[in-house]
């Protein structure tokens, strides 16, 4: 009999129905559902939303219960503000909402992180599709549930959730969750999001949604368990604490609401208002040009390694349809940790629009609902259940970055606008993330919040503001260094200082970053790591004319006690990076400097590990900044003399400042004519210009021109198609850096002589 | 009808042509790619992020490494105003940034009408901040 042609009998509906029953009843493990996870979209109306819309539909109440649950909203977002332990919950990096009872976010705070915004909708739907009707778990009033793990819905595995069911007479009517970045998860290293972990198995708690809280209380056995799996066992209980009264909080003003108006008003108006927003939200781009913006935004490492690895978009809007085509982006990393979930890329593009095009509307999920995303599969920004994602952080804000680019490219046409033209704003988390044995004994990691001040970019009228705020909060807060220094043992000696030419020129130029400099002083089990990209390569673009910022290194002074040297010889101590690794003031120390991927690494007291914040993207031709602009950024220390001159042209006396208008002018127009002699007509450029692949002494991964569906993978010979996956591992940093050195051992004579 | 696009680019809807906004330059057709008729340069990313610590003896520096990025600065023949800039690998094509649907464009325009120009955007206006 021919094996290859038989066919078997195909099943009969009963038998189907049997097979469907079996592998429901048999289910081994209900790991993330791809049904939940690549949807962003709002859920069908339900027959109860129907059925509520048709009681109530009033325009009036409908506002005046949404502006009562907004403060509600905003009620719990500052209890958990004010009231939290984690680092992450006092500077803001927190969010409450409402949710509906098909699991969407309809009305969040006002201020925080709205990214979860787009992100924590996810768990509640697994909630719903999984437990509610589960004889082992179910869904009862009184109960919470607990979730951190990304594959499940979330940004990375630090930020943590408290959901809770909303009844009203026996029926399920809303949810309500409050979310922080609680930061430690007893992960290989602490604070939460390690750059070392290669698999997800190194990136410690992973909660897939589960009951912590019945009958309003938590359960001690649950909490036990989650204390005794993360390095500060006391933040975990406070903070679980803290999240359940903020959403007891918010419960508690529903019910007011319910009292008042009734169930039918509150369902109403939770479907009404992210129906409403997401047709305005259709109107809206409907105003835009039909145009298809292209753009890309390099990443320069892994955080293990340098290298290049590509971000790219391409933005097409088509009547009220807009689409983002991230197609072309690098492949995932099997053992990076850089990748992330499409759902954490999608949740940071919809606060491109929350927060920097559109921040006028009511904060939910409808903002960015009926917004399309396209991804390869297993790309860094689509990644798998296995890839590891705990410093995802690193590619959705280089995505996010892409999307602010493009979108700016749509909307300076556009007669309406809600904001003005924005170039990008700084994107990397230039901070110190910190762990070990305080002071006082206690076992913690966290970060500084200094992550939160990045560097605004320009706008159509106006230079960037400085340290403004992070991509993921405009309203955020970097908080106060000197009380978070009574709890952890190292100082801040050098903190929001404006780091001077870090710049990002431009007719009006992007907000610039500030130095920090820390040395441990009362621990010996005390360290840092830092987790950035753009030590090599800039992570912005500019606009129209204007530049990105520059790059960021980490530079380290070791061998020195700088706490003695401030003691016994003040005079030698330095306020800027430049000064200290220029002039080399601690004889005997060790000057290096690094890319922004640090690991964990302990550090000795006194040592100096010293980084800058990042500046936001200049906007427009810099000839046509205004030169009196330019000299104060000198008086405020933002730029050196020099290098203003040279490259604004603007004539001034360096000892009175003051500026020769005419001399100026003329510098300009020479300059100009400077360009125009010194550049290349298009076509005669690009024959010189392009290559047909990627430079061979690069590691790159991505596509490389037009052609998205390729992806290479590190070599110009290593390539997978976009659509099919293929695993991608990267070396040991510390197995190269051997190679390198024998191979150098072996050129110099010595034999490698060991046995093989 | 002209339609400002960016700060310094717009289109003439009539003649279907990219138009320097600072000195009237034609650049190229609407539909095609802008940067086709400007001029180039390669930039060394060194000129505009000076190195603020030592490049003899430091490997990072603020400073990008010009053996990994360029900056490609696109400027109108006609006057020299910087355009746009490009941050590229180098040899990597320079994009086609804003392809343009023109015939929709012109639609656009013609329904919405040439007195709805484009403006800065919204403005803090002293004196009408929130007040209770």
């Amino acid at each position: 009999m021919d094996m290859l042609t038989t066919k078997g009998k195909t099943p009969s509906a009963e038998e189907m129905e049997l097979i469907r029953k079996f592998l429901d009843d048999t289910t081994l493990f209900l790991g993330p559902d791809p049904e939940i996870m690549q949807n962003h979209d709002l859920m069908p109306r339900s027959a109860q939303e129907d059925a509520a819309i048709a009681k109530v539909s009033d325009s009036h109440v409908v506002a005046k219960i949404r502006d009562r649950i907004q403060a509600g909203c905003d009620e719990g977002y500052e209890m958990v503000e004010q009231m939290g332990a984690a680092p992450g919950a006092k500077w803001g990096d927190v969010i409450t909402g409402v949710y509906s009872a098909s699991g969407d976010l309809a009305i969040a705070s006002a201020g925080g992180v709205l990214i979860f915004s787009a992100l924590v909708h996810h768990p509640i739907k697994f909630i719903i599709k999984n437990w509610l009707n589960d004889p082992t778990v179910g869904v009862k009033e009184g109960d919470g549930f607990i979730h951190n793990d990304s594959r499940y819905g979330n940004v990375h595995n630090t930020d943590q959730s408290m959901i809770l069911p909303i009844f009203h007479e026996g029926e399920l009517i809303c949810w309500v969750a409050s979310t922080v970045h609680e930061g430690e998860n007893g992960a290989i290293e602490p604070g939460g999001m390690p750059s070392m972990a290669e698999s997800p198995s190194d990136e410690g708690l992973k909660m897939s949604p589960f009951k912590v809280v019945e009958n309003y209380q938590i359960k001690r056995d649950l909490l036990t368990f989650l204390q005794n799996s993360v390095r500060e066992p006391k933040l975990q209980y406070e903070d679980m604490k803290v999240k359940l009264f903020a959403c007891l909080r918010i419960k508690q003003r529903l019910e007011e609401t319910l009292k008042s108006d009734g169930p039918d008003a509150l369902v109403s108006t939770l479907r009404l208002t992210m129906e409403n927003v997401r047709a305005e939200v259709k109107r809206r781009v409907s105003q835009w040009p039909d145009m298809t913006v292209r753009t890309y935004i390099i990443q320069d490492s892994t955080l293990r390694e340098n290298c290049v690895v590509k971000i790219n978009c391409k933005l097409t809007k088509t009547g009220d349809r807009l689409i983002f085509d991230f197609r072309g982006s690098s492949p995932e990393f099997t053992n990076r940790a850089t990748n992330t979930i499409v759902a954490g890329l999608k949740g940071m593009l919809a606060q491109v629009f929350l927060c920097y095009v559109w921040p006028d509307l009511p904060r939910g999920q409808a903002a960015f609902a009926p917004i399309e995303v396209i991804t390869d599969p297993h790309s860094i920004v689509n990644c798998s259940y296995d890839a590891p994602n705990s410093q995802s952080l690193m590619s959705i804000f280089t995505g996010f970055t892409a999307g602010q680019h493009a979108v700016a490219k749509f909307l300076y046409s556009c007669p309406e606008k809600f904001t003005k033209v924005h170039a990008p704003t700084f994107n990397m988390i230039n901070t110190f993330i910190w762990g070990g044995v305080s002071q006082h004994g206690e076992t913690l990691g966290n970060l500084c919040a200094d992550l939160n001040g990045m560097g605004a970019g320009a706008t159509a009228n106006r230079d960037g503001e400085h340290a403004l705020a992070p991509i993921f909060a405009t309203m955020a807060d970097i908080g106060e260094q000197e009380l978070n220094e009574e709890e952890v043992p190292f100082l801040q000696l050098v903190s929001k200082k404006m780091t001077r030419d870090a710049i990002a020129p431009g007719k009006y130029r992007g907000g610039q970053g500030y130095t920090m400099m820390v040395a441990t002083k009362d621990s010996e089990q005390w360290g840092f790591m830092t987790t950035a990209q753009g030590a090599k390569i800039p992570p912005l673009q500019g606009l129209f004319g204007g530049y990105a910022c520059g790059t960021y290194p980490l530079s380290k002074v070791q061998g020195v006690d700088v706490y003695d040297v401030l003691m016994d010889e003040p005079e030698k101590f330095r306020h800027s990076i430049e000064e200290i690794m220029n002039e080399q003031p601690f004889e005997g120390a060790r000057y290096t400097t690094h890319h922004m991927g640090m690991g964990f690494e302990i550090s000795k007291r006194g040592d100096l590990f010293m980084i800058s914040q990042g500046a936001g993207a200049g906007y427009g031709d810099l000839l046509e900044r205004d030169p009196e602009g330019v000299v104060r950024d000198i008086e405020e220390g933002l730029i050196s003399p020099d290098v203003a001159a040279r490259l604004y042209k603007v004539v001034f006396d360096h000892t009175t400042l003051a500026i020769d208008f005419d001399a100026t002018e003329a510098a300009r127009a020479a300059e100009r004519k400077a360009r125009i002699a010194r550049s290349t007509p298009y076509a005669d450029f690009v024959k010189k210009w392009n290559r047909t692949t990627p430079p061979e002494h690069i590691q790159y991964f991505g596509c490389w021109g037009d052609d998205v569906g390729t992806l290479y993978m590190g070599a110009p010979d290593i390539t997978r198609r976009g659509d099919e996956p293929r695993p991608n591992y990267m070396l040991n940093p510390k197995d190269v850096r051997i190679a390198e050195l024998e191979a150098r051992l072996v050129a110099a004579g010595a034999a490698l002589d060991e046995r093989q | 009808m002209k339609v400002p696009m960016t700060e310094y680019l717009r289109i003439d809807l009539d003649s279907g042509k990219w138009e320097c906004r600072v000195c009237d330059h034609v650049i190229a057709p609407a539909d095609g790619n802008y940067k086709e008729g400007l001029l180039v340069h390669d930039r060394d990313p060194r000129e505009i992020h000076p190195p603020i610590i030592d490049p003899e003896r430091y490997r990072y520096t603020f400073s990008p490494d010009p053996e990994w990025v360029r900056i490609l600065e696109f400027c109108c023949p006609g006057c020299g105003t910087q355009v746009e800039t490009e941050y590229a690998i180098p040899g990597h094509p320079p994009l086609w940034d804003m392809q343009v649907d023109l015939p929709a464009l012109k639609a656009q325009w013609a329904a919405r009408g040439a007195d709805q120009m484009p403006d800065a955007g919204p403005a803090v206006v002293p004196g009408r901040s929130h007040a209770h």
